[in-house]
C-alpha cells in the first residue's frame, strides 16, 4: 500500500511532513552534497532580515543535557543576497523553500515579505516572532497578543504565500497566540522555537554562552513542545508545523497526533545529518501497520484516554 | 562531497593518560581526505553528550594492497565525548561524517614548509607531513607541548624526513617555553628570499602568536583553527570566527565550510 504522505498549508501543498527547521539547515543548498533535497516536505531556511547582520561572538553554542543551547544572533546575508544567490538554487533542485523572515521593525517584517513575494521560488513565509538571541523586535513581538495579531496582519496584507509565524514557548499560554494569529489571517502557525535558556562555568563564573543566554533545543524539550502543540490544536483550526526535540520518526509520529499537520527537525540533524530518509521510512511503516492511508487522516488524532499501565513502555 | 559511516573501531592506542590515537574503518572517507580536513564523530549513542565533534584527519591507513582503508584521529581527553573516545575499543561503532573542510593550500618543492603544532593541534600535520614530502617539499615541524610526556609521533615525523624543532613548557624536552620562541628567531635568521610557509594548529593563543610572528617577518601563513562546531556542514552558524574580506571589512565565517584551514593575516585573533 502506497501511503499519502502529502500536506496542505494554505495554497501550498508539501510531498511529506519532513521539514528543515530554520536555522539548522543554513540556506539549504550546504546540504545539496549530503542530503536529496527534493526529498523533504520542505526547508525551512535560516532567519532573513533586510540586510545582512552578523551576529553574536562566538561561543554561540554549548551543549546541555539530551540539548543545546544556541545565541547564533540570526547572522544572515540579508533578503535580497537571499533571493539573488541562493532562491535560484533551491529552486533548480526542486526544494520547497519556506523563508523564516525577521525584522525589527513591524515595517521590516513588512518589506522582507514583499520582496519575496516578487521574488520566483518562495513557498511559505514563516515569520519569525520568536527569536529569543535579539534585542530588538522579534520575540518582543511574538510575546504579545496584540503584536502578533499585528505583525501577521500587516504581513499578510501584503502576500499571497501562506503565511506561518513561528511562535515562541516563552510564553503562559501558547493557544492564545496561535488563536491571535488564526485571527490576523494566518495560514499555519510553527512552533515551539527555542526555551530561553542559559549555562554557567562555575569555575570561571562566567556564562558559556557570548550572548550570556540563549535558545534551548533538542530531545530535552520535546515533552513541553507535544504539549504545546496539543494545547494549540484545541484552540485553532489552521495546520499547525510541530517541532522541538525530534529525533527519529516515533517523535514525529507524536507531534502528528498531538495535532501537527508537518514537523521540523533542527537539531537532530547536527548529529545525524542523514536522518531524513529514515524518518520517511518510519512515518511510512508506521501509516501501513496501521492501515491508515493518508498522513492526514493522524495529524489530532490522540485518544485522551491514557495507556494502561503495563502498556507503558517508555 | 562527505560521507556518514558508522565505522568501527580498528584501534584504540592509548598514548599517555589524556591522548589517544583512534583507527576508524572508513575507506571513502580514508581515500577522499585531503590534508587539514577533518571529520565529525560521535563516539557512542546516546543523548548526552548529544552532538559530534570535530577531528582533523590525523592519519590516512592504508590495507596490504596500499589502498586507503582507514582514518585515524588524535584525541586529548578534555571532556565526556573525548573521554567516550578514550575507552572506545576494537570493534565499537563510531558515527564518523567526513572529510569536511577546506584543507592546506599546499606548496611546491621550492617553497619550505614550517608546520607548527600546539599540543593536539599536531593533529592535521601528519598527512600534511606525508603528502609534502611525497611532492619534494623540505618540511620542519615546530612542536610544542606542556612536557616531553607529551610529544607524540616523533619518530613518523622523522621518518618521513621532516626536521624537528621541540619545546616544552617545563623544559623537559627541547628549548623550555613557546613553540613561537624558535620560530620568531629561524624566521629572522632565514634569507628573505628563501620561500617558506607556515601552517600552524594549535590552541587559539597559540595561532594569534603565530599569526604575529609570520607578519612580523612578512611570511605567509595558513592556520586550521577550531572552534565549538555543531553540525560541521554550514548549517548552524556556530563555528563562527572573524575574518576580514575582500572588502576589507570583518565578517563572521563559518569555521566549518570557510576553514577550518585560513590564512592568519585575515584572522581576528
Ligand atoms: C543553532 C540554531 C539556530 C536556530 N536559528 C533559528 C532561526 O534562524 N529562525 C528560527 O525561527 N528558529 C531558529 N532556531 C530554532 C529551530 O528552528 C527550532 O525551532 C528549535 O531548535 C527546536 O527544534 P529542535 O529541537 O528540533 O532543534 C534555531 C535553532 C538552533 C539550534
Amino acid at each position: 500500500m502506497d501511503v499519502d504522505l502529502s500536506v496542505r498549508i494554505g495554497s501550498l501543498t508539501l510531498g511529506n511532513p519532513i521539514i528543515a527547521a530554520s536555522g539548522c539547515f543554513g540556506y539549504g543548498v550546504e546540504y545539496a552534497g549530503v542530503v536529496d533535497l527534493a526529498s523533504l516536505g520542505a526547508v525551512a531556511v535560516k532567519g532573513l532580515f533586510l540586510s545582512e547582520r552578523e551576529g553574536h561572538p562566538a561561543p554561540r553554542i554549548v551543549e546541555t543535557p539530551a540539548g543545546m543551547l544556541n545565541a547564533i544572533g540570526l547572522q544572515g546575508i540579508g533578503v535580497r543576497r537571499f533571493v539573488d544567490e541562493k532562491l535560484p538554487e533551491l529552486r533548480a533542485r526542486g526544494v520547497t523553500a519556506i523563508v523564516n523572515v525577521c525584522g525589527t521593525t513591524l515595517d521590516e517584517y513588512v518589506e522582507v515579505s514583499r520582496i519575496l513575494s516578487d521574488a520566483d521560488g518562495v513557498g511559505a513565509i514563516e515569520l519569525n516572532i520568536s527569536c529569543p538571541n535579539i534585542k530588538a523586535g522579534g520575540i518582543q513581538f511574538g510575546c504579545s497578543l496584540e503584536g502578533t495579531y499585528g505583525v501577521v496582519s500587516a504581513v499578510r496584507r501584503v502576500t499571497r504565500l501562506p503565511v506561518i509565524p513561528k511562535l515562541t514557548p516563552n510564553v503562559t499560554d501558547v493557544a492564545s497566540f496561535a488563536h491571535a494569529a488564526e485571527d490576523a489571517g494566518a495560514d499555519a502557525v510553527s512552533l515551539v522555537n527555542t526555551f530561553l535558556a542559559m549555562a554557567i562555568d562555575v569555575e570561571t563564573r562566567r556564562p558559556k554562552l557570548s550572548n550570556v543566554v540563549g535558545g534551548l533545543s533538542g530531545p530535552a524539550i520535546r515533552p513541553i513542545a507535544v504539549r504545546m502543540v496539543y494545547e494549540c490544536r484545541q484552540a485553532i483550526g489552521i495546520p499547525i508545523v510541530g517541532m522541538g526535540g525530534i529525533a527519529d520518526a516515533r517523535d514525529a509520529l507524536e507531534f502528528i497526533i498531538a495535532g501537527a499537520a508537518a514537523v521540523q527537525i533542527g537539531t537532530a540533524s547536527f548529529v545525524d545529518p542523514c536522518i531524513w530518509p529514515r524518518l520517511l521510512d518510519g512515518i511510512r511503516a508506521y501509516l501501513s501497520r496501521h492501515r491508515i492511508d493518508r498522513i492526514a487522516d493522524l495529524v489530532g488524532t490522540l485518544d485522551t484516554r491514557a495507556l494502561d499501565n503495563e502498556w507503558i513502555s517508555s | 562531497m562527505p560521507i556518514d559511516v558508522s565505522a568501527a573501531v580498528v584501534s584504540n592506542r592509548p598514548l599517555s593518560a589524556d591522548y589517544n590515537v583512534v583507527a576508524l574503518a572508513a575507506p571513502a572517507i580514508a581515500a577522499a581526505a585531503a590534508p587539514g580536513q577533518f571529520v565529525m564523530v560521535k563516539a557512542a549513542p546516546g543523548l548526552d553528550p548529544l552532538l559530534r565533534r570535530p577531528f582533523s584527519v590525523f592519519e590516512v591507513l592504508r590495507d596490504s594492497g596500499g589502498a586507503p582503508s582507514a582514518v585515524s584521529i588524535l584525541s586529548k581527553r578534555i571532556g565526556r565525548s573525548t573521554a567516550q573516545l578514550y575507552d572506545l575499543r576494537p570493534g565499537d561503532r563510531v558515527a564518523c561524517l567526513g572529510p569536511l573542510g577546506r584543507p592546506f593550500a599546499l606548496v611546491d618543492a621550492g617553497t619550505e614548509a614550517w608546520m607548527v603544532a600546539g599540543g593536539v593541534g599536531l593533529a592535521p600535520f601528519m598527512t600534511l607531513a606525508e603528502t609534502l614530502r611525497a611532492r619534494g617539499v623540505a618540511a620542519t615541524l615546530f612542536y610544542g607541548a606542556r612536557a616531553a610526556g607529551e610529544l607524540f609521533y616523533l619518530d613518523a615525523f622523522r621518518s618521513l624526513g621532516v626536521d624537528l624543532v621541540l619545546s616544552t613548557e617545563d623544559g623537559s624536552r627541547g628549548e623550555r617555553g613557546r613553540i613561537t620562541a624558535p620560530l620568531d628567531r629561524r624566521l629572522a635568521a632565514r634569507a628573505a628570499a628563501a620561500p617558506v610557509m607556515l601552517y600552524a594548529c594549535g590552541p587559539e593563543g597559540m595561532l594569534a602568536a603565530t599569526a604575529k610572528v609570520a607578519a612580523a617577518h612578512g611570511r605567509p601563513c595558513q592556520v586550521s583553527v577550531e572552534r565549538i562546531m555543531g553540525c560541521g556542514l554550514g548549517g548552524c552558524y556556530s563555528c563562527v570566527i572573524p575574518v576580514r574580506g575582500d572588502d576589507g571589512r570583518f565578517h563572521h565565517v563559518r569555521s566549518c565550510i570557510a576553514g577550518p584551514v585560513l590564512m592568519a593575516d585575515r584572522v581576528r585573533w
